[in-house]
């Protein structure tokens, strides 16, 4: 290792363009769309892209078609794998539903984190408060 | 591009990247900000730490059902808060001295 070669070449997204691929970006969302596009920061083109929002064992989609995304939000790329897609053990259902279920765990959860948030202050802890709408 | 800029810069710029090519093919795990575990196989690494991992396996993966399809993943290096690697595959005294060396010596400017 002791050569440093300066020229540099990037993991490219070359081999990705044109695939379905599933992106999860910093607020927890999930998009599978055909990557058409990309450049140096990872800002991404997808067309064809759907919201897949997953509960329990169900999951549903709603349809958005065409996605530019800022690199800095996109955590990962993954290729779907169509025949492993096909063996999932998930159920789609009505997108309503799913995002109705979501809301009540959202609820729930806001719910559980003001209660730890006042006894931890009662305490005289001082509590993080988490961004909204970002996870990571 | 603002390649050797950075490097001036930021020696540190290339040895870790450097180092991450010495490891392609070897399998590592990947632990996200986001707490995912990504185990697979290093494809590729570039210059701002993307990783590109082959035949993933998650860890915990009924937390992360979305993952079931997926069997190669590109990784943003932004997002890695560590890299687990094998151990027999690191040679610590080397990346020590490389280390030692890149602060003193940085990549570009004083290298013949």
């Amino acid at each position: 290792m002791d050569s440093f070669q300066i020229f540099t070449t990037s993991t490219s997204l070359v081999d990705s363009v044109d695939k379905k691929l599933l992106v999860v970006l910093r607020d927890g969302r999930k998009l599978i769309g055909i990557l058409r596009s990309f450049d140096q920061f990872a800002n991404l083109v997808l067309q064809d892209t759907i919201e897949r929002i997953y509960v329990a064992d169900t999951y549903g989609d709603i349809p958005r078609g065409i996605f530019i995304i800022r690199g800095e939000n996109v955590v990962l790329l993954g290729e779907i794998d169509e025949e492993k897609e096909d063996e999932s053990p998930l159920r789609q259902v009505p997108v309503e539903d799913v995002l109705q279920i979501q809301r009540e765990e959202m609820e729930a959860k806001v719910k559980r984190e003001k209660t730890k948030h006042r006894m931890l202050s009662d305490q005289g802890f001082s509590v993080d408060v988490a961004e909204f709408g970002e996870l990571y | 591009m603002g390649t050797l800029d950075s490097i001036r810069s930021n020696p540190e710029a290339v040895l870790f990247y450097s180092f991450f090519k010495t490891l392609v093919g070897q399998p590592v795990t990947v632990e996200l900000k986001n707490d995912l575990a990504i185990t697979g196989v290093l494809v590729s690494v570039d210059q701002f730490l993307n990783i590109k991992l082959d035949n993933i396996k998650v860890v915990d993966e009924e937390r992360y059902p979305h993952m079931l399809a997926v069997k190669n993943c590109f990784i943003r290096g932004s997002v890695v808060r560590y890299v687990q690697l094998p151990a027999p595959s690191v040679d610590t005294a080397l990346l020590q001295d490389a280390a030692r060396r890149e602060r003193q010596q940085p990549a570009t400017g004083a290298r013949k």
